[in-house]
């Protein structure tokens, strides 16, 4: 049996944990059709029965539902106690979750407590006897091929590893609810408060429909006018590689990449970013890519949809003129 | 009350630029990129740094790795640690569970001869080989309660208050010590070493150890590249002179007013 931790949202499952439901499901084939549980933890910030029949899509049989006081505020430990008591009551010989930091956290939890190995961010697996997977390492810039011999078998799904699909035969979706006992050790390191977005100052950045990305190219910290004028002329946000932020030229919060923002807009401008893969990990879902580079080469010409090849401070300014040029007067 | 921070650290190959493989798709190889730490541990070197010098403690480093490694050490006492611990062995013989158990064993016996680190932070996460889970390990090992992903840290009456940036918002934990804690980047701004910190840094002594037990291994077959993708870029033009072009392209998406 798989058990795939869920992580939910106003909307049901969130994306990446249907990405990983995918990915069991391949399991499951490979391995003879092995039946795929899922767990859920906590109060759900939506119906269960609504839950439910959307994991039943994705080819879940049964959905368990820990309750309890000591599910109340998110906490690592008891999360994984949770999963662990339901692992032991249904014999699951797989556990996984999504690789986002819960889904990493929870499973390393498991992981510890089991006394097994983790993989962490798979994006396949490529075989069963032995199973092996192939995951990201080296913030996703090379493969490691990974033997996950003991039982169970602990690992999470990496972000856009496989597109979220449903089953072609649904399962049953059975919502088993359940009040795992949680040791009081466990209950030490929870969220005591939370405070929702507004100081979450990359929202802006997230949601824009048009991001201008500066990066060393930019030059120093006096080198954003022309890229500050671009942004508003499309009325959209800037965006930095970690280069820009660690050097102090812009603050954290405009950071996209792996370890800043993930950005999924219509339009991504990249302006003097070579295109690392931590940069990348974090804009490549953008509809349409434009780099302006001076170096033909750069990873972020070769992988954009259009590129100008050239220096950003004499291009930004000229693309600001003719935008100014062409706008009724 | 004096505080006694441990951060522990690793020495990666600097992959900022273009990844190479050794020979035996075993690491990355680091002869032409050169070696590194990684961003979150350069802050939660800061941050041990910072939250040590808050309460009149003190912070130590620690780390598993091959002689070299020593470099790593040296560059956070640059910045203000004042102790460095290295054990000496080759990291990619180490899976996580194993390096945990060694630092659960460094950290035991300092207790055991009067020098007790109440609070540990790491990275997050290795730069290179990713595994998410040392520090939770580690945590295990010690019986030990650990927070992860913290941006920020204060440490007041006895407990650490951590700030993580979470699916709610910002999030905040209060954890009696001693506690571990992993460091995610972006809370804090590391700072760079002064000339007299870095003459000060050569001076310590490091302490030396070998590993307490033999590795199980990480489990690893080899790495590889993933294939490159072919590119499908349409070169607007060059310089200034393909702002035309640029901006029929914004038209055409709809992002300009025509
Ligand atoms: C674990 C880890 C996590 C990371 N997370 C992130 C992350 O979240 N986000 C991120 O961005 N990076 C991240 N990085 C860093 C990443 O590897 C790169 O170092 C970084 O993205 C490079 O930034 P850059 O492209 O601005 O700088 P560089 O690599 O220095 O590239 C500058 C580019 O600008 C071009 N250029 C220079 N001058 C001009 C000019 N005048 N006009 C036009 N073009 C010019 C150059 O040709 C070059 O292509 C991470 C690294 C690691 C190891």
């Amino acid at each position: 049996m798989i058990l795939v931790l869920v992580e939910t949202d106003a909307t049901g499952a969130v994306e990446v944990s249907r990405e990983t439901l995918t990915f069991a499901r391949d399991l499951s084939a490979a391995g003879g059709g092995v039946p795929i549980d899922a767990v859920v933890v906590g109060a759900l910030p939506c119906p269960v029965a609504d839950l439910a029949a959307q994991l039943a899509s994705y080819g879940v049989r049964d959905v368990h539902h820990a309750t309890g006081d000591a599910f109340g505020a998110y906490g690592g430990a008891a999360w994984a106690s949770a999963v662990q008591s339901v692992r032991a009551s249904v014999g699951s010989v797989v556990v996984t979750a999504a690789g986002t930091p819960r889904g990493m956290e929870v499973l390393a939890h498991l992981a510890a407590r089991l006394d097994v190995t983790m993989a962490a961010n798979v994006v396949a697996f490529d075989g069963l006897a032995p199973f092996t997977v192939t995951r990201q390492v080296v913030g996703g810039a090379a493969l490691e091929d990974m033997v996950l011999g003991e039982r169970p078998a602990i690992f999470t799904v990496a972000g856009h590893a496989v597109e979220a699909t449903t089953a072609a035969t649904p399962g049953e979706g059975r919502v088993v609810t359940t009040a795992p006992e949680v040791a009081a050790a466990d209950l030490v390191a929870r969220v005591v408060s939370a405070e929702p977005a507004q100081e979450d100052l990359s929202g802006g950045l997230k949601s824009a429909r048009v991001v201008v990305g500066a990066g060393r190219g930019a030059g120093s910290a006096d080198g954003f006018g022309d890229l500050l004028e671009l942004v508003d002329l499309l009325d959209g946000a800037l965006g930095v590689s970690r280069v820009v932020t660690s050097l102090g030229w812009r603050p954290h919060h405009e950071q996209v990449g792996q370890t800043g923002s993930r950005i999924s807009p219509d339009l991504y401008v990249a302006c003097g970013i070579s295109g690392a893969i931590q940069h990348w990990a974090g804009c490549a879902s953008a509809k349409t890519i434009l780099a302006i580079n001076t170096d033909p080469d750069a990873p972020m010409v070769a992988k954009a949809h259009y590129a100008v090849i050239g220096d950003l401070h004499e291009v930004v300014p000229a693309i600001n003129e003719e935008i100014r040029r062409r706008r009724p007067a | 009350m004096s505080l006694d921070v441990l951060v522990c650290v690793k020495r990666v190959v600097d992959s900022t630029g273009e990844v190479v493989l050794t020979e035996d798709g075993q690491s990355a190889d680091g002869r032409y990129a050169g070696f590194t730490l990684s961003n979150h541990e350069e802050c939660a070197i800061e941050l041990a740094v910072q939250t040590a010098t808050a309460a009149g403690g003190s912070a130590s480093v620690l780390t598993l790795g091959e002689p070299e490694a020593v470099d790593q050490l040296r560059s956070a006492l640059a910045v203000g640690c004042t102790a460095a611990t290295h054990i000496g062995a080759d990291p990619g013989a180490f899976g996580p569970a194993d390096v945990a158990r060694e630092i659960a064993a460094v950290i035991r016996d300092h207790e055991g001869s009067g020098r007790p680190h109440d609070l540990v932070l790491l990275g997050n996460d290795a730069a290179d080989t990713g595994d998410f889970q040392v520090g939770i390990r580690l945590a295990h090992e010690l019986g030990r309660p650990v927070v992860n992903g913290a941006a920020t840290i204060a440490v007041e009456d006895g407990h650490v208050v951590a700030g993580v940036k979470g699916p709610e918002g910002r999030e905040t934990y209060r954890v009696p010590l001693p506690a571990v804690v992993t460091v995610l980047e972006g809370g804090v701004e590391p700072r760079y070493p002064t000339v007299p910190g870095r003459m000060k840094a050569k001076k310590v002594e490091i302490e030396q150890r070998t590993p307490s037990t033999e590795p199980a291994g990480p489990n690893r077959r080899r790495l590889r590249l993933p294939p490159p993708q072919p590119s499908e870029v349409q070169v607007l033009g060059k310089g200034a002179d393909a702002a035309a072009a640029v901006v029929d392209l914004f038209e055409q998406l709809g992002v300009v007013a025509r």
